[in-house]
């Protein structure tokens, strides 16, 4: 007979003890995004180039809007694709 | 004063000397309209993601300057436009964080992207294996696995290998009586 202490760990006890999500750029006092650095940019866009919604990086609005202006900008130098597949 | 940023793409199947002259075109126009030059990043050739005009590579070019107000943009953007040899170009103004920050890249304080996160990150170092001390080692006994355990106290000396042996056994036997009420 499977006792309670048992069934305890039959589930990944990491579920539902997720970690709080945080914004970088205020965490780490980051004041400017350079559009020109795309390695750092690919980090909030998805396999498509798509830009991630805030609630996936977690992001302050501030730095939001300003990561979507720095990859629109590096898309239009073709520092990042406007669409591709298998970006990472 | 106001400071902006112009980078612009030039056409890769020109010569050397004609990418650098279409560069120093600009570097003397904007001279010659009062701005300043604070700095000019020759990014060279790079893979472009994705194809301009059938090209699939460029050289790029980034001009920061200061001008004490921005008539001068309209009038390089003009330019910019009407050049054959320019693929792309954008123009952005640049806020008191962008100028710090160039300046800090142009003196290597800011490194790759990767590194501009990471230093916060681990500047806590990471605390280096301390030499084990007899003490400590007599804490982890228990804990090892046995063999290996019971070598490194015997080799330390300060516990007496009788204790020792005693919490093997000990061990061993909980073991035992654990894999029999499995079974």
């Amino acid at each position: 007979m499977a006792t309670k202490d048992d069934i305890k760990f039959l589930s990944n006890p990491n579920i539902g003890s997720q970690k709080k999500k945080y914004c970088r750029f205020k965490k780490f006092g980051i004041k400017y995004i350079d559009y020109k650095d795309a390695d750092f940019l690919i980090q909030f866009v998805n396999e498509q180039g798509k830009i991630l919604p805030r609630r996936i990086t977690g992001n302050s609005l501030k730095y939001q809007r300003k990561i979507a202006t720095a990859v629109k900008r590096a898309r239009h130098l073709a520092m990042m694709p406007y669409v591709a597949d298998l970006l990472k | 004063m106001r400071n902006y940023e112009v980078t612009f793409i030039v056409d890769p199947v020109l010569s050397g000397d004609e990418i650098k002259t279409t560069a120093q075109t600009y570097l003397d126009m904007l001279a010659n309209e009062g701005c300043t030059i604070v700095y000019t990043d020759e990014m060279g050739l790079r893979q472009l993601a994705y194809p301009i005009n059938k090209r699939s590579s460029g050289v790029y070019f980034c001009i920061e300057f200061q001008s004490v107000d921005g008539t001068v943009i309209d009038k390089l953007e003009l330019a910019l436009r009407r050049d054959e040899r320019i693929m792309r170009f954008l123009t952005a103004a640049l806020d008191k964080f962008g100028v710090k920050y160039n300046a800090d890249k142009r003196e290597g304080k800011i490194g790759a992207s990767k590194k501009r996160i990471k230093p916060i990150t681990t500047l806590e170092p990471i605390a280096p294996p301390a030499p084990v001390t007899p003490h400590e080692s007599s804490t982890f006994v228990p804990k090892v696995k046995e063999e290996a355990a019971v070598e490194t106290t015997v080799s330390d000396v300060s516990v007496p290998e009788a204790t020792v042996a005693e919490d093997v056994s000990a061990q061993t036997e909980t073991v035992e009586t654990t894999s029999s009420t499995e079974e």
